[in-house]
């Protein structure tokens, strides 16, 4: 049995990552770190097993260190995400990003047998949400929130978006069903009693026929008013800015099927097109719909402030409390904790802090702070809490100034290439319908209303609508199952222009948690791992961390008894009674640093004897070398960096000699390097990762996100890549390049179809039954084409 | 022939029914989520709902009603 697991690659039994050894075991079964052996024992313990039984490794990797939520204590910030109190009783919704399978939604209702305090909880699965209902003398807000966290379930606050927006989009998503519901209805009940006039049943009754389509009229009014009202809205907005979009020869069709119909059916002339009309609409409704679900599935317009903390701690008296962030003002004293970021702009005054700029700038190296120093927002305190005067109202700080700066703002929308063909399309077809409505007039003036019409209802363009939708629907679909997410379709056609690629180094092309160690030097024992282990478990420096997962050390019991941090320089520790002293050579040897510029080093003695180098070096993410081949030819790269140029030579191996390289680059200068590029006229793909990107992320055409947890990390961007996909970055691209020619094609099928329609149209020789054949007809065509070609599409590019 | 008329009449009443149905299942939230009922029904055990209407609940209710 264990040797079968040998051969096959252990997988941690909760999330099922892949284990690196068998220091995590419980009951049998290997976990990837002590973080998921704890939820299993959690779970074990109150008999939730039954977890496991539903998916296989269901849970989320509990690598990440845990999140605080001593703010739910503050009671004006319990009170904004209740959506119920009373003395007793309290009802919350949870926001929980993780939530992904059948297990997850099988253990959140049954939390109950870990927490009495729980009345009912229910999971909605598509919205990610987690409504729970819980009795206030059992438990608090804190409890649940630190409860899920516990086993895995973080739960995400954002008091901003929390109320407003999201329920605007459910509004708009269960009114599109409604009218739908309602479209459909009435479009098949109209099918249904237009026969008799398809048929032409002659010798039928004639009052039965007046019914028929006295009815027909009174089913199409709700279609027409209520279902197709967004149609004539967004026409009329848009004629107001005198500008024809897709939706205008649309609401000029319907207007002038439901005239004439209805003219028809009073004077008793004819059948009308009632079955045309309603079903029109009924279809462009569908492809509303298709587009709506799409991309439902991500919310993208977060900005920094679904970053920062919701509440800090702040000194009330004599202790300090937690406020919300929005309520600090200049001179408040604040309390920030390891792994908590700095909100606003503040003056330590402590003695001494370690500030972690990665989010603002990408620097992965914390830099030391003394007392009295200015700090910026968006800095995380790394290892001892520290105290802060706050110097500016959030709203006015650094981090949110830079958010603002121009570029940070929403970009202008390029116009649609169906809004481009309609505007030439809607002045085409008014002019035919006049020039016929002319030319009939001089040979048969009976006739001159009927083509005129005729010509507005045929070319009424339901299938140039559907084609975009469609097409881009089923492309974001594709993206989707690759893990590559776009904010909407609009960005599909941005990523046909691009002549640019620019990548952010760390976390894009290099993989964040991956960093490579290697030692060089004497082999350690596994004494002196685990001594070495012991005294850096101490430490909060980002390369301890790496370091000590890179020993693996199973002794967690030794004893420290001296243990002292140099900033910038290293670590002084007693383990055992030896002593252990890791750092920078110029802190082991009090001589300058003479390592090569392009590693980072961490030199490790012991006992005052010399024992080796921890090398650091960044992993590159996998296919790299591959993307960057297929890319070359068709696109100018580059690379933008905040680290130091320690890797410049590695990265100029895997990148043609015409990719320039920048290092040492702030958010300032990345965004000023796209703007310059796009002064060339230059149509920039950016790819970035941190908050520090996103100005550039935004200033250029399509700013991609890549991330290894596409649920909880999105700044204000176009898409969203998980790491994984970023091997078919190439394939990706070129599917959205091809996205263009279906769309062309698309349209040209369904302009067939118009050129058609008003032959027969201008010929007189419209009838309500060619027309309700020829408008789904072409519709249908349309959707399936789309659909199809991007299928085959996808599958020649191997996606 | 009026028995046509009957058909008619009771056929549309019937859609319109079915309409309604539709309308109600979705202004009460039954598609806001389609995946987890359908998972929620094969779980094993048989959850102790505490669901009797309480007190609270109305108050809710009302509340919402005033907004």
């Amino acid at each position: 049995m264990i040797k079968e697991k040998l051969v096959r690659k252990i997988h941690c039994f909760h999330c099922g990552d892949a284990c690196e050894d068998f220091s995590y075991v419980k009951n049998e079964k290997p976990f990837c770190c002590l973080g998921c052996q704890t939820v299993y024992e959690i779970l074990s313990e109150n008999n939730l097993c039954q977890y496991y039984d539903l998916e296989q490794s269901p849970g989320a990797t509990q690598k990440a260190d845990s999140a605080l939520f001593d703010f739910l204590d503050n009671e004006e910030v319990a009170n904004q995400l209740l959506d119920f109190s009373n003395e007793q009783q309290g009802r919350v919704t949870f926001s929980i990003p993780n939530i992904h399978c059948s297990s997850c939604i099988w253990l959140l209702e049954h939390l109950e047998k870990m927490e009495a305090g729980i009345i009912d909880a229910q999971v909605n699965f598509t919205q990610k949400k987690y409504k729970v209902h819980f009795n206030k003398n059992e438990t608090s807000l804190r409890q649940l929130a630190e409860l899920l966290d516990r086993i895995g379930y973080t739960p995400v606050f954002n008091l901003e978006v929390e109320k407003g927006e999201e329920k605007d989009y459910q509004i708009f998503d269960k009114k599109l069903l409604i009218k739908m519901g309602i479209a459909g209805f009435c479009f098949g009940n109209v099918m249904l009693l237009s026969f008799p006039d398809y048929l032409g049943i002659e010798g039928a009754d004639q009052d039965f026929i007046q019914l028929f389509r006295g009815l027909n009229v009174l089913l199409s009014l709700p279609v027409v008013f209520y279902a197709g009202s967004d149609y004539f809205i967004s026409a009329f907005k848009s004629l107001k800015q005198r500008y024809a979009n897709i939706d205008v020869p649309i609401a000029l069709g319907i207007s002038a099927l439901f005239l004439r119909s209805t003219y028809e059916v009073v004077w008793g002339i004819g059948p009308g097109y009632f079955d045309s009309l309603v079903g029109l609409i009924f279809f462009l409704l569908i492809g509303k719909w298709f587009q709506n679900r799409t991309y439902q599935a991500l919310s993208f317009d977060r900005d920094y402030k679904s970053y920062f903390p919701l509440a800090v701690l702040k000194k009330m008296g004599s202790e300090f409390k937690p406020v919300i962030v929005k309520e600090l003002k200049k001179g408040d004293e604040l309390l920030i904790r390891n792994t908590e970021l700095v909100p606003t702009d503040a003056i330590l005054i402590t003695e001494k802090a370690f500030i972690d700029y990665s989010f603002v700038t990408g620097e992965s190296e914390p830099v030391e702070k003394n007392k009295g120093q200015y700090v910026y927002a968006g800095g995380r305190v790394v290892g001892q809490q520290a105290a802060f005067i706050s110097q500016k109202a959030v709203s006015q700080s650094y981090l949110t100034s830079l958010w603002n700066e121009g570029a940070y703002q929403k970009k202008t929308a390029t116009q649609r290439l169906v809004d481009r063909v309609s505007q030439y399309f809607t002045i085409t077809i008014v002019a035919i319908a006049i020039l016929g409505g002319v030319f009939w007039q001089v040979i048969d003036p009976s006739k001159t209303w009927l083509v005129f019409t005729s010509v507005l209802i045929i070319a009424c363009p339901c299938a140039l609508a559907l084609s975009t939708p469609f097409t881009s629907g089923s492309i974001l679909r594709l993206f989707g199952k690759h893990k590559f997410f776009l904010k909407n379709t609009d960005v599909i056609e941005e990523l046909q222009k691009i002549t640019t690629i620019v990548f952010d180094k760390t976390g894009t092309l290099t993989e964040t948690a991956a960093r490579q160690l290697n030692f060089e030097g004497h082999p350690l024992t596994v004494t002196e791992k685990d001594w070495v282990s012991t005294a850096i478990s101490s430490s909060t420096h980002p390369l301890s961390r790496y370091i000590k997962s890179f020993l693996k050390a199973e002794n967690r019991s030794l004893s420290l008894t001296h243990f002292q941090e140099i900033p910038g320089k290293g670590i002084l520790a007693t383990v055992e009674g030896h002593q252990v002293q890791l750092g920078s050579a110029s802190f082991l040897f009090d001589s300058i640093d003479v390592s090569q510029v392009n590693r980072t080093e961490v030199h490790l003695m012991i006992d005052g004897q010399y024992k080796g180098i921890f090398v650091a070096k960044n992993a590159y993410r996998k296919g790299l070398q591959e993307v960057v081949n297929s890319l070359k030819s068709r696109f100018k790269l580059a690379i933008l960096s905040g680290d130091n140029a320690s890797e410049m030579e590695q990265l100029q191996n895997i990148f043609p000699t015409s990719a320039q390289m920048l290092f040492q680059q702030k958010p300032e200068n990345k965004l000023t390097y796209i703007q310059d590029l796009q002064a060339d006229d230059e149509r920039v793909l950016m790819m970035g990762d941190g908050l520090n990107d996103a100005g550039a992320l935004k200033q250029s055409r399509v700013g991609v996100a890549v991330t290894e947890d596409i649920s909880a990390f999105s700044p204000a961007c176009d898409a969203i890549m998980a790491g994984s996909a970023f091997a078919k970055l190439n394939a990706l691209l070129q599917l959205a390049e091809k996205g263009k020619r279906i769309i062309r094609w698309s349209i040209i099928i369904s302009l067939v179809y118009n050129v058609a329609g008003i032959s027969f149209a201008l010929a007189g020789l419209l009838t309500p039954l060619l027309a309700a054949v020829l408008m789904p007809l072409s519709s249908i065509t349309v959707v399936a084409f789309t659909t199809s070609a991007v299928k085959w599409m996808g599958y020649k590019l191997k996606l | 022939m009026s028995v046509i008329f009957l058909l008619i009449v009771t056929s549309i009443i019937v859609a319109i029914a079915f309409l309604a149905a539709f309308l109600w299942a979705v202004r009460s939230g039954q598609y806001d989520d389609t995946y987890a009922p359908s998972v929620r029904m094969l779980f094993d055990d048989k959850r102790k709902r505490k669901r009797k209407e309480e007190p609270a609940e109305k108050k809710e209710k009302n509340e919402e009603a005033k907004r």
